[in-house]
């Protein structure tokens, strides 16, 4: 029987790693992540995790070494956030292009500058060309749960892609939420024991991987990585049918809550989630026809879900902890890229807000509302609005 | 060619051949050579990672590979982290590693992906005491990308980034002692080595294999592109380097060292014979050329001081 323990998400995280059984850790401690990986050597000192765990000297060698196991053919896990996933920005590129499916929990946090340990998604969102899967956990259940499909997804073999899965910190890596620990058979059937079927460092079989590639090779070689992202589209479909089936919980790529008849959208990531849903039922209460949509498979992006989100709503107001400078929010490019072409829009209000942990309340929120109900009445309004700004202190 | 049984037990060097002709190194070069002697060595129960270095370009484009042995092509300075993780993950399936019938697992990066880049990565390797082999071939500049200075380069030498001019600007720096900085970790097996000296380097190579932990070699592999010498001076260059003490051949073995000069009563030869070799060092004024002899010698007197009391 599944067993239900208060836990924080990095906790979730170390316990979705321990049922996934890795046989290579390597990880280096960084704010708010490091609890993952201290809870890891904990389950391989009592001897319930049978891995080995690489205490690396900086998180480039923590992906460094991660690259270097998943080649040499096992399951692979560490764990980052903010500089750290930065540190190891340009071997993300080669863990892709390699096509090893390594997974990382990130526990979402700024970067700097100012130095900043708190929240937002700038960090993850930063690696979003690198050809990694991105999964953003609203809870910790989620952070859980998310991780586990995150190896299902990345092994298959239509995918072979690296994974990360964001969950925001302090908010949800330091907080505790009951969390459900599936079984570990449970777990086995449906993860299975990774054989890596493709490439791998085999001295009976030598290869060389990772070469260099003439202009004659590399664009294809890039083109499978594209590929490889458009066919995790359809594996994550059933991948998160297969888990709906085992554990009970359903996931989507985007989950709409309340979007019926609903005339503003506001569209969010992670834990923030939470708190639009929470608006959404007070202005329903009040009248106000809104909805909410939260995405959860950042990339490859949902660009058909997005599709068929646009067509319920007037307005999609966008929630986003990042930001282009001079552009707007990440979000705010997807969906702008996924509806140019449809021939009815929606019109598209993007809101930069929380970051660096700033809380996002629902004054906040209400600020947001003011413009989105500007854009629906059809008046003038700002494209990007940094949302909760102390303009006293600017 | 199947070499006759006769002739085969004289060889002091394995005649398995694992690295293939075709291969695109300059002619001359050091590294292909000992390249070369590594895979004689081990055979193809080896495992490579090289990081972006001019081996990358020796081992080949794709859909080519000039080692026959698995390879893994990484980032400039993840040499160390790499070959941690490679040997984590074998340790994990149960394949052994390292001792006779174990998989070698073994990093062959330059000097600028060593000395620089790759440092921390290397000081990780040590220090966490992977069961693994880092070889550190060392052509004393950053060639692959056009002869740039590295902490290896030695003082006096002209590099593209060093390069003489009006106010005399070459190197001002004398070589980083990788090979120290290496010791510091006391790893259970560390060595110099040079191609001009395969005998002695494949026993190195054999007790590195032996020796259970992590081993360093730093390898000294001539460049005639970088260092404007004749190309079939390479081995002379590589003999005259050892035979001036510019670089000595020792070993550090479980906390003890040993020098392995090939004639160890010889007293140094003038460090002018290895100079006047290579164009690279024709700018080098008189007191440059005393510098750098100072250098060489205060150094030897160090290591020869270290083996009398730590041998």
């Amino acid at each position: 029987m599944p067993i239900r323990k208060v836990m924080k998400a990095n906790e979730a995280a170390a316990w979705a790693a321990k049922l996934a059984k890795p046989k290579v850790v390597a990880a280096f401690p960084i704010t708010p992540s490091t609890l993952v990986p201290e809870k890891i050597s904990e389950f391989v000192a009592d001897g319930e995790l049978d891995a080995e765990f690489v205490k690396v000297e900086s998180e480039h060698s923590a992906i460094s070494a991660c690259v270097g196991a998943s080649a040499a053919g096992v399951r692979t896990f560490t764990a980052t956030a903010s500089q750290g996933l930065a540190l190891m920005h340009e071997v993300l590129f080669i863990a892709a292009g390699m096509r090893l499916p390594i997974v990382i929990a990130v526990g979402n946090r700024s970067l700097s500058a100012p130095i900043n340990i708190w929240n937002d998604w700038q960090d993850s969102i930063s690696e979003r060309d690198t050809g990694w899967l991105q999964f953003y956990a609203e809870n910790n259940q989620e952070a859980l749960d998310l991780i586990l499909m995150a190896f299902k997804v990345a092994e298959d073999e239509r995918v072979l892609l690296p994974a990360m899965v964001g969950f925001d910190a302090f908010i949800l890596t330091h907080t505790v939420e009951p969390v459900e620990i599936p079984d570990q058979e449970v777990v086995d059937e449906f993860l299975g024991e990774y054989e890596p079927k493709h490439a791998y460092l085999d001295p009976a079989r030598p290869i060389t991987q990772g070469t260099l590639a003439f202009p004659a090779h590399y664009m294809e070689a890039r083109y499978t990585v594209w590929q490889a992202n458009e066919n995790a589209k359809k594996v994550i479909d059933e991948v998160f049918a297969e888990f709906e089936k085992r554990f009970g919980r359903k996931y989507q790529k985007v989950e709409e809550y309340r979007t019926d008849d609903a005339d503003i959208i506001f569209v969010t990531m992670g834990s923030l989630a939470g708190t639009v849903k929470e608006y959404v039922d007070h202005l329903r209460e009040k009248g106000v026809k809104v909805g909410a949509a939260k995405v959860t498979v950042y990339r490859p992006f949902p660009t058909e879900e997005v599709k068929e989100l646009a067509k319920k709503a007037k307005v999609l107001a966008l929630l986003e902890k990042n930001v282009t400078f001079s552009v707007g929010g990440a979000l705010f490019q997807d969906f702008s890229r996924a509806l140019i072409n449809e021939s009815e829009k929606p019109k598209i209000v993007d809101f930069i807000l929380g970051l660096g942990g700033r809380d996002v309340t629902f004054k906040d929120l209400d600020e947001a509302l003011a413009i989105a109900q500007k854009a629906l009445a059809g008046e003038e309004f700002e494209e990007v609005n940094w949302i909760g700004l102390r303009k006293e202190i600017l | 060619m199947e070499i006759p049984e006769n002739i085969k037990r004289k060889l002091s060097i394995p005649a398995d051949e694992h690295f293939y002709a075709g291969h695109t190194a300059c002619q001359g070069c050091g590294a292909a050579l000992g390249l070369r002697y590594v895979l004689k060595t081990y055979g193809r129960k080896t495992i490579f990672t090289i990081p972006a270095c001019c081996s990358t370009i020796i081992a080949g484009p794709w859909p080519y590979s000039t080692l026959d042995a698995p390879l893994f092509h990484t980032a400039f300075e993840t040499t160390g982290a790499v070959l941690g993780g490679i040997e984590a993950a074998l340790k994990a399936r149960g394949i052994k590693v390292k001792g006779e019938d174990g998989v070698m697992v073994v990093g062959w990066a330059g000097d600028g992906g060593t000395a620089d880049i790759g440092l921390q990565a290397l000081s990780g390797f040590l220090e966490r005491g992977h069961d693994a082999l880092y070889i550190m071939y060392d052509n004393e500049a950053y060639m692959n990308t056009g002869i740039q200075r590295s902490s290896s380069t030695p003082y006096g030498a002209w590099t593209t980034n060093t390069p003489g001019g009006k106010k005399h600007f070459l190197e001002k720096r004398h070589k980083k002692k990788v090979i120290d900085i290496v010791i510091a970790h006391n790893p259970p097996y560390a060595a110099t080595a040079s191609v001009a000296y395969p005998e002695d380097f494949i026993r190195k190579l054999k007790k590195a294999q032996k020796t259970p932990g992590p081993s360093f070699i730093q390898l000294f592999a001539p460049c005639p592109t970088g260092w404007r010498s004749p190309t079939d001076k390479s081995i002379e260059l590589a003999r005259l380097a050892v035979q001036t003490a510019y670089f000595p051949l020792f070993e550090y073995e479980n906390g003890k060292y040993k020098i392995n000069m090939p004639s160890p009563k010889k007293e140094p030869k003038p460090i002018e014979e290895f100079l006047k070799l290579q164009g690279r060092f024709k700018y080098m004024t008189k007191e440059d050329v005393e510098n750098l002899q100072n250098w060489v010698l205060r150094e030897w007197e160090k290591l020869k001081k270290l083996a009398e009391v730590f041998g």
